[in-house]
């Protein structure tokens, strides 16, 4: 079932038609939402959770959007298969400490997944490619509307959404951006873009809250205030601040290319030429070496589609789709195995044209 | 690219990085996997909030020690920054009030209602203002008026 769904998954990326963009990967909306006159996860007993469990999927299955899709409970999953979802970013981290009780449901176009009994008894998220906030939250919002006219959510009309963090409180919404920022972080800028959107109340992270350079170059961005402010208002204020974001990320790139030319294109060289030929690659080396051709893509020096291919390469180069079927692979054949799949990926690759 | 940060707790090397502003101050940290895992970083406002609620200048001004629903501890939720049960946020009201102010844009909830609780909420309207009604109604002897009120009041109270 699960080999099914990342199968499906993986071709999906690889061939999707919809337009990437250069500078946001992807956008994500988040609600939190538990049921009334239950506990939440961490305080309930395991048969509470399950009771929940149970009451919650029945639910999910009697929506047709759901019912087509993928149900996996987490004490039936392998630590392996549940790194995967995590890789997909179909469940979290914390859902990875949770067993009994615990479980996952995926709409068949995977754009949706409900996590339930994580930190809350459900736990809503969309991601779609681009930059899509308010489509994103009316489909969001028509799911949420769904599920709340089969379960009494817990809502009281002061707080909101009552959450079991108290920083979810009210709408119970996070909205989070993926970006590739290597302008801003090749001219050591990002700091100061980190510190700006710190202070407008906005949590900047890596792709799996690894390392800020590491990863290549990709970000994060979401609202931290959940209370005070309505979902349109949450949207407007950081969609604001992601467009801010996207000028200076862009600009960074011009003035680095107009100052550092050879420089630049050395960097890009050397990535193509690693993708290329190496042997031995470990996932972060090759995230950053992946940045700089799909910098290359936005600066045009390579055709467009080639970016669909590094955004598809981002997920399966890393260590948990690579290590599958088998969880007992050594690092070194892990290595081995990624710069496979990259060698063979990157072989068709054009040459880059530095005319434009 | 980047120079390999050690982690703050242990030696290992870094693959955690945290920024976050905490009371107008800017707070950078670095942690190897094991450690961010172990305090829970993972979920960065989660973790906020618990440093939030280890701040020594924070004082709770509440008598109340544990949520009578759910039975979980002031100092439960102090270290892991999470409520048991909705009515722990009746339990803790005083100590998260001001909690709520620094944390968020208000402490009221401007956004979606669902439609069912929308619904009670009409409904609390609606019963509210008959009562009015009626008491003033009675209070002006107009019986006719308060008994047409009464049964309003009495059909609404029954339906569901």
């Amino acid at each position: 079932m699960i080999e099914e769904l990342i199968k499906k998954a993986s071709s999906k990326s690889a061939k999707t038609v919809s337009k990437t963009s250069s500078v946001v990967i992807s956008s994500r909306l988040r609600l939190a939402r538990n049921l009334k006159d239950c506990p939440f996860p961490n305080r309930a007993s395991i048969a509470q959770r399950c009771d929940i469990l149970s009451s919650i999927e029945s639910v999910l299955k009697e929506i047709s959007y759901m019912k087509k899709g993928y149900f996996f409970k987490m004490e039936a999953l392998s630590s392996l298969e549940k790194k995967m979802l995590v890789e997909r970013h179909w469940i979290s981290r914390e859902l990875l400490e949770i067993d009994e009780g615990s479980a996952v449901s995926i709409s068949s176009d995977q754009l949706c997944s409900v996590m339930i009994n994580e930190e809350d008894h459900l736990r809503i998220q969309f991601i779609k490619n681009g930059f899509n906030l308010n489509a994103l939250w009316k489909t969001v919002n028509d799911f949420d509307d769904l599920l709340e006219d089969k379960l009494p959510y817990a809502f009281s009309k002061d707080l909101g959404y009552i959450t079991a963090c108290p920083t979810n409180l009210g709408t119970g919404l996070r909205a989070s951006v993926m970006m590739h920022l290597p302008g801003l972080s090749i001219s050591d800028n990002i700091d100061k873009v980190i510190r700006a959107s710190n202070q407008l109340g906005l949590a900047v992270r890596g792709l799996f809250g690894e390392g800020s350079d590491a990863s290549g170059h990709i970000y994060q961005i979401s609202n931290q205030q959940t209370l005070g402010e309505s979902e349109k208002d949450i949207l407007d204020r950081l969609a604001g601040v992601l467009k801010n974001i996207i000028e200076h990320e862009l600009n960074a790139r011009i003035q680095y290319y107009e100052k550092n030319k050879e420089k630049l294109i050395d960097k890009i060289c050397r990535s193509f030429g690693i993708l290329q030929n190496a042997h031995l690659i470990n996932s972060d080396e090759a995230m950053n070496h992946l940045s700089f051709i799909r910098m290359a893509v936005d600066l045009g020096f390579l055709p467009e589609e080639f970016r669909r291919l590094v955004d598809y390469l981002f997920i399966e180069i890393q260590p948990g789709h690579i290590q599958y079927p088998d969880s007992n692979i050594s690092v070194e054949l892990r290595d081995i195995k990624r710069a496979e799949i990259l060698r063979n990926n990157f072989k068709k690759l054009p040459p880059l044209n530095f005319d434009k | 690219m980047s120079n390999k940060l050690k982690c703050s707790l242990c030696d290992a090397y870094a693959t955690v990085h945290l920024t976050q502003i905490i009371n107008n101050q800017i707070q950078k940290i670095d942690l190897c996997e094991s450690c961010a895992q172990k305090k829970g970083v993972t979920d960065s406002e989660g973790f906020s909030l618990a440093e939030m609620l280890s701040n020594a200048d924070y004082q709770p001004n509440t008598l109340q020690e544990s949520c009578q629903a759910c039975g979980l501890t002031l100092a439960e939720f102090k270290k892991s920054g999470r409520f048991g049960c909705a009515l722990c946020y009746d339990s803790f009201e005083s100590v998260l009030k001001p909690i709520l102010e620094e944390m968020h844009l208000g402490n009221e909830h401007v956004g979606k209602l669902p439609v069912r609780c929308l619904k009670g909420i009409c409904k609390e309207k609606q019963i509210k203002t008959l009562k009015e009604k009626l008491e003033s109604a009675i209070k002006c002897e107009a019986y006719e008026d308060a008994a047409l009120y009464r049964d309003e009041l009495d059909a609404l109270m029954k339906s569901s």
